[in-house]
């Protein structure tokens, strides 16, 4: 017995060294494949698990329970399995025109705001690019900066900014513009602006990403071959500044589109938008299959046109 | 003859020539920075001139003010007796290749080539065939239909040379041609250059700062330093007859021995070198004062090197000791030590093969050099 044990204790230390040797090999080897796996596995545990949730919800019944609504699958005593799918969720999305009307409009709201966005940022991209390195650094933490601070205090600042008494108002009546009060708050204007502030840093960075890698000779070729600038613009600038407005334009219209703080603190009830109707059905309704096909319509509704764009993106690159 | 024969191929030469690019005390500052400072040149009709020198020079700022891509401080650019200060590049007649080529990444070769044609709305059908006839010369037909990316860089350059040539320019403007090319697609790109700018008569205007591409290709070159030319002359005149230590040194390489002047009449000059025991005898006169110190200046395949001491001959010649020696193939370099410790070099062709790696000399020996008295140069700057 002794001798077995001396013995397990000399192979001990040899093992760990084996298997620590084997575990380096595999990391040399197969680096890529676990540097893709991890954050990979971390969204599909983190993403895609709460989206199954979502669409399971969103396919029961409210109930007065907790929580408040039916099973999916239920065993029925004879130890057979049922599946209860409710499609009324959808249906009464349909029916009721508040859920459409809201669709649309935050589309609305989120297109124009994106546009906006677009035509602020574009130049101002453009310009960081073309200054000196130091005025460049400068400029691009100026982009930034509002992120230092939280995003909720931003808005209740606005909010602070935009009220009756607010300093728009007070201005605008110092320097004898207007003489009572201009109604600002709880607008679409107010909406506008508050979207348009929080999301024009998304709009300006990957622009700036895109544009940093754009030859400035190439518009020189250009006026060289004879085109004016606007030509220049149109035919080189423009397509080749392309991928960056896409990516700029999603990472505002996106989020914009599900927006609740913004039109909830700023719009008030008079802004009819997606996320605020959602909370709504989660908090004032309680019906979390409604708030849930509401969440999941929505997803459609975002993703499926993405789709499509990517599909005939690819199709373009394959034809190069 | 006529004077129109006579000075075909040197229009320079002619009083009665009109140039086709003047340019007239031309500067251009940036802030305290003199890049080109108040410079006057002429370029002529079918020229394929050449701006040389070594970087910061001002030759690009130059040429890139021809373009119109930067306005003169002070001074007039005139282009086919128009003066060019208000004219922007999209409005004048002439078309640029840049160095970095920089071709359209988005458009494919035919488009990119077709470029400058559809700005100035030439129907469909001419774009058509002026592209294709335009590829063929480049011998591009078969890859119309790439992006830049799927080029090499040898294809890339005949992109760029097509997409200037296209709108038949009255000058071409070429940044650094051929610097982007492997040495022996240079060799071979350097000819086709020259056989286009004569099939069009394209007036070229070249920057280079390969004194070998430039050598080759020009029908002048302008030596640049600091902003201002140095000389203007044919390659031969530069090479044969530099006026300063600056281009003698910049243009090929060259043994330079300071001395003062000892006789000067007017078909010869005699110095005496002042570090080296030599005394030089130019074959040509010069208004320059008795005493007055001077370079000769004599270039490494002009000496002829021996183991035997030259006969009757007590000019134009210096002992020296082999230290290294340099195989080429075609030629060999002798870096000869002389007795004031200096090393000059001397090349020797290898017109019989070496054999058992037999050279003239060998490391160590003593060597004997001399050359011709119209072999060397005097320069006073």
């Amino acid at each position: 017995m002794k001798q077995i044990t001396t013995l397990d204790r000399m192979k001990a230390p040899v093992m760990a060294r084996n298997w620590a040797s084997e575990l380096m090999g595999f990391l040399q080897t197969q680096w890529k494949a676990v540097v893709v796996f991890v954050p990979f596995f971390w969204l599909l545990v983190f993403f895609l698990a709460p989206f199954f949730i979502i669409l399971k919800i969103s396919l029961a019944e409210s109930l007065i329970a907790s929580p408040p609504f039916s099973p999916l699958f239920e065993w029925a005593e004879d130890g057979v399995m049922s599946i209860r799918i409710i499609f009324d969720n959808y249906s009464y999305l349909w029916e009721d025109e508040l859920y459409l009307n809201t669709y649309l409009s935050s589309l609305k709201i989120s297109t124009i705001s994106t546009v906006i966005c677009l035509l602020l940022g574009y130049p101002m991209a453009y310009a960081i690019v073309r200054s000196p390195p130091t005025t460049k650094n400068i400029l691009l933490m100026m982009v930034i900066l509002p992120f230092w601070t939280s995003f909720l205090l931003r808005v209740y600042a606005w909010m602070g900014l935009l009220a009756d008494q607010g300093l728009v108002n007070d201005f605008l009546i110092w320097a004898g513009f207007i003489e009572t009060p201009v109604r600002l708050m709880y607008s679409h204007f107010a909406v506008y602006v508050g979207i348009v502030y929080t999301y024009v840093p998304f709009m300006i960075l990957p622009l700036y990403a895109n544009m940093e890698k754009l030859d400035m000779e190439l518009h020189e070729a250009a006026a060289d071959l004879g085109s004016k600038p606007t030509t220049t613009f149109f035919t080189i600038t423009l397509p080749l500044t392309w991928p960056g407005i896409v990516a700029g334009s999603l990472l505002v219209f996106i989020p914009a589109t599900g927006e609740f703080v913004i039109p909830d603190l700023l719009g008030g009830g008079n802004v009819l938008m997606i996320g605020r109707v959602l909370f709504n059905e989660f908090h004032a309704n309680h019906d979390w299959p409604v708030a849930s096909a509401v969440a999941i319509a929505l997803l459609i509704l975002l993703v499926v046109p993405m789709m499509l764009y990517q599909r005939v993106q690819a199709k373009e690159t394959e034809s190069d | 003859m006529s004077s129109q024969d006579e000075f075909e191929d040197q229009p320079w030469l002619d009083p009665d020539a009109v140039p086709f690019i003047s340019i007239r005390g031309v500067t251009k500052k940036f802030g305290d920075f003199v890049a080109v400072d108040s410079v006057d040149l002429d370029i002529y009709q079918g020229e394929l001139f050449c701006l040389l020198g070594g970087s910061g020079c001002g030759k690009t700022t130059l040429l890139r003010m021809l373009a119109g891509f930067e306005t003169p401080s002070s001074g007039s650019i005139f282009i086919d007796g128009v003066e060019m200060s208000n004219v922007p590049p999209y409005e004048r007649p002439v078309n640029m290749m840049f160095q970095s080529y920089a071709l359209f990444p988005h458009m494919n070769v035919e488009k990119n080539v077709a470029y400058g044609l559809k700005r100035d709305g030439v129907p469909k059908e001419e774009i058509n065939l002026r592209v294709a006839e335009m590829l063929s010369m480049v011998e591009l037909t078969d890859f119309s239909q790439r992006k830049p990316h799927q080029l090499s860089g040898g294809q890339r350059q005949r992109v760029a040379l097509a997409r200037a040539l296209i709108k038949r320019p009255k000058v071409l403007l070429l940044d650094e041609p051929l610097a982007a090319l492997d040495k022996r697609l240079r060799e071979q790109t350097q000819f086709e250059l020259m056989n286009i700018q004569e099939k069009l008569g394209v007036t070229f205007v070249v920057v280079t700062h390969d004194q070998e591409e430039a050598m080759t290709l020009s029908t002048r070159i302008a030596v640049m330093d600091a902003g201002e030319f140095e000389q203007i002359g044919s390659p031969t005149e530069i090479y044969e007859y530099p006026d300063s230590r600056m281009v003698a040194d910049f243009i090929g390489s060259i043994n330079m021995f300071e001395g003062r002047v000892t006789q000067n009449s007017s078909d010869h000059i005699s110095v005496s070198g002042s570090e080296e025991d030599i005394e030089f005898f130019v074959d040509y006169g010069m208004s320059i004062k008795d005493g007055n110190k001077v370079w000769v200046a004599v270039r490494p395949e002009k000496m002829r090197l021996s183991k035997e001491p030259p006969t009757a001959k007590k000019a134009n010649q210096i002992k020296g000791m082999v230290q290294d020696i340099g195989y080429l193939g075609d030629i060999s370099i002798y870096r000869i030590k002389l007795a004031s410790d200096r090393v000059i070099d001397v090349t020797v062709p290898n017109q019989i093969r070496p054999k058992d790696g037999k050279h003239v000399a060998y490391w160590e020996d003593e060597v004997y050099l001399d050359w011709d008295a119209a072999s060397a140069i005097v320069l006073t700057r």
